[in-house]
């Protein structure tokens, strides 16, 4: 057994998340009387996980260098204050309302604004040399300051109708058949990627996994993703909603409705991206390895002639840009921009991150762990929602969860060691 | 001032190395003072001294890691500008550090090649170049090793060392220190240590080797510079004098007949 573990080069701390979330998702789906596990609470779960997971993969680098951000939340806010009054109020009297670019004008100033944002606060870490924990704390006053001064607190809304799409909801998924396409695209992707590198190994002579293995890893992936196709394609809109939009098309209503499937939602789309291109980032590319081999000995990185300060202000910058790109998505969802959004939100992407695995100490940590983190999150939110658990009892058990899982990391390290 | 280094020279051509009357303070505290050394190509050269006597301080000028306050570096005759170890590294110096200045939590690969990774044809790494460069530069200096997917932190003493080592020696250094490279070893890994030694510098590679084993730096150094409180004792071939009278150097900067006499010597 522990052989055939072995061979599969499996990340054993992955497994045991993906063991806790069954854990939380079989556990929740008994107490709800099986309301847990259903395509529309997974399907919500994932929409209302994807902004927290955006800025946790950014959050992962953060704390990989031995630093903290608690400044995302109220970075979010300011960006989505600021993106939220391009979109109705700039750009309207330039081109009228419902432009089609309103939506990328909007998301690029979200991300522009976002990445200056961090990368200034990575100058003053990085070079005036004031610690991060003191600079974000300062942040976390200034952009939720920041935010309640763009429009002196007045709520924004509604968001343009292309933008809103960004939020989810049912104009913000994409169906079943581009579901399906995404889905066979993606595994063939993660596939191409398992084999090239077998290839490359093989080609130097090192050692490759058993075939068999190969294959179950290959098996595993392609399942779990087309597991997430069926998933989102078993959730059908809503019929009142299925009803409008055939009296659009000018189509008689007064049959059965057809089924229409949600498929994935653009949101939860824009997270997985995030993931991929920061675990790229991450694994395959210099400022991924400088990022970690920071985390490991600042020193060492240094004397290797990495110049670490302007890694660390990418790395901020990174942040702030993610923080801006989960703007969008937060702003769309809510279909307004308030000075309150995001509020919080820090604390659970730190937590996030952490739960995920990354360590406190620097040098260790995953995005794909970060963005599971979320999703435990988020499980055990939305899980207490229907039990119907009130929101400071929500807060305790989050609190809880959060240091028993430390806690738990911190014996497992020990047994690595 | 220069003289010290001059009269060793004398006749043997220009100095891979040459630090000349070369400055250091932190916080008014002169960590160096003065102080100048040379190399040349396929020599070993002993720094000696105590701890705090400012040998480490003045390699890692050499090594870029601190910028001298006064003072100036020649490489092959000619004025060197090293304000970082990307510097030094352009210069072909490369730096053992004692601590070995190792990224604990990537892999021997990763910490060989840092700072200096090869990139595939698209600009990401090319981490199977670099495993298969990593294998070939470890087998060379510890053949049995196979820890390639660990992180260094779960190495040996000696595995972590030869990691250091092969960093070193792996892009085609002209001049190696190394600081107190066996201080973490046992004996027949300071013997592999010291073979290396003869090897480069039968390559034609000048080394500093740092120590405070007084032992080792006679069975590997052709010369010696003794250091004391930030300042040069004096300078001397191995074979002119004895161990008793470089102890006596390190120890009371007492300068012997056979060696030259530095600013730091004792009258």
């Amino acid at each position: 057994m522990r052989n055939a573990l072995r061979a599969l080069e499996l990340d054993l701390r992955l497994i045991g998340m993906i063991g806790a979330l069954a854990v939380i998702w079989i556990g929740f789906d008994i107490l709800t009387g099986g309301a847990f596990l259903t395509p529309r609470n997974l399907w919500n779960l994932s929409v209302q996980a994807a902004s927290i997971a955006v800025m946790a993969t950014g959050m992962v680098l953060v704390i990989v260098t031995r630093n903290i951000d608690l400044s995302v939340g109220s970075i979010l806010g300011f960006t989505g204050m600021i993106i939220g009054v391009v979109q109705t109020q700039f750009l309207p009297d330039l081109w009228g309302f419902d432009h089609p670019l309103t939506w990328v004008v909007a998301v690029l100033v979200g991300i522009a604004v976002g990445g200056a944002i961090g990368a200034f606060q990575g100058v003053l870490i990085a070079f005036l040399g004031v610690s991060s924990f003191i600079v974000s704390l300062g942040g976390l006053l200034v952009w939720r300051g920041g935010a309640w001064w763009v429009t002196t607190g007045q709520t924004v809304a509604p968001m343009d109708s292309l933008f809103k799409r960004l939020g989810g909801g049912f104009e913000g998924a994409i169906g079943a058949g581009p579901s399906w396409m995404v889905g066979i695209a993606a595994a063939l992707l993660a596939i191409a990627v398992l084999l090239a590198s077998r290839r490359r190994r093989a080609h130097y002579g090192f050692p490759v996994r058993p075939l068999w293995a190969e294959g179950v890893v290959i098996a595993l992936l392609t399942a779990v993703i087309l597991g997430a196709v069926l998933v989102v394609n078993a959730y059908p809109l809503p019929a009142p909603i299925v009803r409008r939009m055939m009296e659009a098309q000018g189509l008689a209503t007064d049959g059965d409705l057809p089924l229409i499937a949600h498929g994935f939602a653009i949101p939860v789309l824009i997270a997985l991206a995030v993931g991929a291109l920061v675990t790229f980032l991450s694994s395959r590319t210099r400022f991924g390895r400088y990022v970690f081999a920071i985390g490991g000995n600042p020193e060492a990185a240094e004397l290797s002639g990495i110049n670490t300060r302007w890694v660390m202000v990418s790395v901020f910058g990174l942040m702030g840009a993610l923080c801006g790109l989960s703007a969008c998505i937060a702003t769309a969802r809510l279909n307004a921009a308030t000075n309150a959004n995001g509020t919080l939100d820090e604390l659970y992407v730190i937590a996030a991150a952490i739960i995920g695995g990354t360590s406190l100490a620097g040098g260790v940590g995953t995005i794909h762990g970060a963005m599971l983190g979320a999703l435990v999150m988020q499980s055990l939110q939305s899980g207490m929602v229907l039990l119907g658990v009130d929101t400071p009892m929500q807060n305790i058990v989050v609190g809880i969860v959060l240091v028993a899982a430390v806690y738990i990391d911190t014996i497992y390290r020990r047994g690595v060691k | 001032m220069n003289s010290t280094a001059s009269q060793h020279t004398g006749g043997r051509g220009i100095p891979l190395v040459e630090m000349r009357d070369v400055s250091i303070a932190f916080g008014g505290i002169k960590a160096v003072d003065g102080v100048s050394v040379d190399l040349h190509p396929g020599e070993v050269v002993g720094l000696l001294g105590h701890n705090g006597a400012g040998k480490s301080t003045l390699i890692k000028i050499l090594s870029g890691a601190y910028p001298a306050d006064q003072g100036e570096i020649r490489i092959n005759g000619e004025l060197a500008h090293i304000a970082s170890p990307r510097d030094a590294k352009r210069y072909g110096i490369e730096t053992i550090y004692q601590t070995l200045a190792l990224a604990d939590n990537v892999d021997a690969a990763a910490n060989i090649f840092l700072g200096r990774e090869r990139l595939t044809r698209w600009g990401t790494l090319d981490d199977h170049a670099m495993e298969a460069e990593a294998r070939a530069v470890m087998g060379r200096l510890n053949p049995h090793f196979r820890r390639f997917k660990e992180p260094v932190k779960a190495l040996s003493g000696g595995q972590r060392q030869s990691v250091a080592i092969a960093r070193a020696i792996h892009f085609n250094a002209r001049v190696l220190i190394m600081d107190e490279p066996t201080a973490a070893l046992g004996p027949a890994e300071t013997k592999q240590v010291g073979d290396l030694v003869l090897q480069l510098k039968k390559e034609g590679i000048g080394i500093f080797l740092i120590s405070h084993d007084i032992h080792d730096v006679f069975d590997l150094a052709d010369r010696v510079h003794v250091m004391k409180n930030g300042k040069l004792v004096g300078s001397a071939r191995v074979s002119d004098v004895t161990k008793d009278e470089v102890l006596g150097m390190i120890i009371l900067g007492k300068c012997p007949p056979g060696a030259t006499p530095g600013p730091g010597a004792s009258p």
